[in-house]
């Protein structure tokens, strides 16, 4: 046993760590919300050259083979960032249709969603109704619950989220039928148990930026002639959002090496509420102008709460828990 | 990243497991808080140290089997799987050891050891007085020297199993004219049963007497029983915290085995309609797998030659917020027969509480993450 990131994993995350801190991505971010997709896309770009979104196809499609947890330690840089765009769609889609087996389909898809040349966004069955992105991911895939894969014609109107980064749309029915049957169940219910595996991956990096930036905050940040960091109740505050983090890691990692449904649901309850309690902290402690869409910490802010919903909320994921636990 | 354990860990693994499930007592013991329990549980401890499972990471020569921190941790596992009885060893063996093993000389380990090992000797911390708590450098009991040793004056006080316990260690002043108050301390131990000893029980919250306060008369300690350098109590001490509140404390097993049991309940009493148990029943599960990842991380790290320091507090903040929860899940599930004294769940229910009380309490705990692991300033202390 020997439970800690490889050389090579934490040399992945460096590197993507360091890609994005030089990659201006709040701006990026603040562009996507407002339907300019350019910067966004170019950020998708360098990520693709890294190998990143290879990391969810198979060798066969120009992937590196299904490999879980690099693309988990990937996707904690994500979310460290703020990146904006179907990330863990896109990855979850090309779990899909690795799985699938289905060699003419997978031909079609998986080298450009393999290269980040294209983008995909999906739903599945069991899963929020709402295609995230829409209008921005080159594909549109739906699952329904009887198992038929399609490419849908287009989707409803645009809505926006609670974090203006993220746009939702309803699938148009109908659309090509790509393929159906149990094994397009059993692929879906695959690229789910991946999508909750990513966001909870994205979760803890949203967390532990939010964390960073309050703790630099309270030390910079002086009231009573005194730096707010100095006074314990801050200081406690801080300390429990630390502990929050620091037990969701150890999760994440077991469930990317199992993917045990258990798992990755227990890795996305625990992710999901140790960034949204990181979100809250970091509003109160930040005091008014945490409140601001100025402040470039309100783009962490506003995605820890859909972030702890999508792909699974607290409640399904321990639902999940359970029922493993009594299988 | 692996989590599998080598055959060699899944031998030792079905060894223990054989063995206890052979060995445990069928009903359980009375409660080592009492007089009667800790005669019980003494014995359960010669047992256990007969087959060399009272130890397994000591040294073979002091009782133990050797073994790496990875094989301490499943035998853990299978330790509070089994349902084996709560180690009345547990001071002795979890915080006075390891300073032993760190700071003592050979022929104190020689000495001390065995008898630990087997529980023919049961330690307490004599660590707490009434004025030093939480400030535990501000201590005032004193050790003044003397022909060949020296004299124990002062009061010691919340003392887990003193009351019927043989031996002590703790921390006493022997320079009173340092200008800081963690220097001129001196660490020792000391006979429970010494001539100026007075040992007064403290019933618990639950009125279970096994606590207790310490009254010291000019109790003689030979130079022998004195751990490492005079002067250098604070240091010595510190290191055993790091033990108490980390790796070896609160091993990730006896939550796992609470976790299973609370299922357990759940499965037979819980209301499928009652969502909100039922999400605080999964809470328990994950919270044990969280505390057991994270514990087999700082496993690896450790194997891997680093040194876990204030990341201890961590630990210590969770499993003790973690256990209440866990036990107010299970009174919830029993509903009227939660209050029962002698159900299954009360006595741990009542232990759980104190967690964020011993240890170094949490608010202390959490003033060390904040400064030493987040790096905010330092606050009065
Ligand atoms: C079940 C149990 C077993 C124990 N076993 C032993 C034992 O075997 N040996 C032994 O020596 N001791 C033992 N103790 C004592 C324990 O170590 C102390 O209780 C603990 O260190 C706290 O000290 P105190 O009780 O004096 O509380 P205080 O230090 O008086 O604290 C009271 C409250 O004030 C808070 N507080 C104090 N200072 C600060 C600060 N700077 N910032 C914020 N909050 C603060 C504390 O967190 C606490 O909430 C045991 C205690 C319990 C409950």
């Amino acid at each position: 046993m020997r439970f800690l990131p490889s050389e090579e994993q934490s040399d992945f995350a460096r590197t993507l760590r360091g890609l994005l801190a030089a990659s201006e991505v709040p701006a990026a971010v603040r562009a996507w919300g407002a339907g300019d997709h350019a910067p966004g896309r170019a950020l998708w770009a360098r990520l693709a050259a890294t190998g990143l979104f290879a990391l969810a196809a198979d060798e066969a499609h120009e992937g590196m083979g299904l490999l879980p947890l690099e693309l988990a330690t990937g996707f904690v840089e994500l979310g460290r960032a703020g990146v904006p765009g179907p990330v863990v769609e896109t990855a979850a889609a090309a779990v899909l249709l690795t799985r699938l087996g289905d060699e003419a389909l997978a031909k079609r898809f998986l080298p450009g969603l393999a290269a980040g040349e294209t983008s995909a966004t999906l739903t599945l069955p069991g899963a929020g109704p709402y295609a995230l992105d829409a209008d921005a991911a080159t594909h549109l895939f739906t699952v329904s619950p009887a198992g038929e894969l399609r490419l849908a014609p287009g989707a409803g109107p645009l809505r926006t989220s609670t974090d203006p980064a993220r746009r939702l749309a309803l699938p148009d029915g109908g659309g090509e039928l790509l393929a159906a049957g149990p094994a397009v169940t059993a692929a879906a219910r695959d690229a789910a148990d991946w999508a909750r595996l990513l966001t909870a991956a994205q979760c803890l990096g949203t967390g532990e930026a939010l964390l960073a930036r309050t703790v630099g905050y309270a030390k910079q940040r002086t009231q009573f002639g005194t730096a707010i960091g100095g006074f314990q109740a801050v200081k406690h505050r801080l300390a429990d959002t630390l502990i929050g983090l620091e037990f969701a890691r150890p999760l994440l990692w077991a469930a990317a090496l199992s993917l045990d449904p258990g798992e990755v649901a227990a890795a996305k309850l625990t992710a999901g509420e140790a960034a949204y309690a990181a979100a809250m902290t970091a509003l109160q402690l930040h005091g008014a102008v945490g409140y601001t869409e100025e402040l470039d910490l309100s783009l962490w802010l506003r995605k820890a709460r859909p972030l702890r919903d999508a792909w699974g909320s607290p409640s399904q994921c321990r639902a999940a828990v359970l029922q493993e636990r009594l299988r | 990243m692996d989590l599998n354990h080598s055959a060699d860990v899944e031998a030792f693994r079905a060894e223990a497991r054989d063995w206890l499930a052979a060995h445990v007592p069928a009903t359980p013991l009375p409660s080592l808080e009492t007089r009667e329990g800790f005669a019980a549980h003494r014995e359960w401890e010669a047992l256990l140290h007969a087959a060399r499972w009272a130890v397994v990471s000591w040294p073979e020569e002091y009782g133990g089997r050797g073994v790496d921190i990875e094989h301490w941790l499943v035998f853990e596992e299978e330790y509070w799987a089994a349902g084996a009885p709560g180690r009345v060893s547990q001071n002795g063996i979890n915080l006075l050891a390891p300073t032993l093993f760190d700071h003592a000389t050979d022929e104190q380990r020689a000495r001390v050891l065995p008898s630990m090992a087997s529980g023919e000797t049961i330690w307490a911390q004599a660590w707490s007085e009434p004025e030093s708590g939480s400030d535990l450098a501000s201590l005032t009991s004193r050790a003044v020297r003397t022909e060949g040793g020296w004299l124990l004056t002062g009061q010691k006080t919340w003392s887990s199993r003193a009351a019927f316990a043989d031996r002590a260690f703790g921390i006493f002043r022997t320079d009173p004219d340092t200008p800081k108050p963690h220097q001129g301390l001196t660490y020792l131990m000391f006979d429970l049963r010494a001539p100026g000893v007075t040992v007064r029980p403290i019933g618990r919250l639950d009125g279970k007497p096994a606590f207790a306060e310490l009254f010291l008369d000019e109790v003689f300690v030979p130079d022998a029983d004195v751990i490492g350098e005079p002067g250098q109590g604070w240091r010595i001490a510190m290191s055993t915290t790091g033990n108490e509140r980390g790796l070896t404390l609160r091993a990730p097993g006896r939550f796992l085995a609470a976790a299973d049991r609370l299922v357990d309940l759940w499965h037979d009493l819980g209301d499928p309609a009652d969502t909100a148990l039922r999400d605080r029943v999964a809470d328990a599960v994950v919270g044990a797998r969280a505390y057991q990842l994270f514990t087999w991380a700082n496993a690896s790290r450790f194997a891997a030659g680093e040194t876990i320091g204030a990341e201890s507090s961590l630990n210590k903040v969770f499993w003790s917020r973690y256990d209440i929860a866990l036990h107010e899940s299970a009174l919830d599930l029993l509903g009227p027969d939660a209050e029962l004294a002698d159900g299954e769940w009360a006595e741990p229910w009542i232990f759980s509480l104190a967690g964020p009380i011993y240890a170094g309490t949490n608010e202390i705990q959490r003033d060390i993450i904040a400064e030493r692991l987040l790096g905010l300033p330092k606050g009065r202390r």
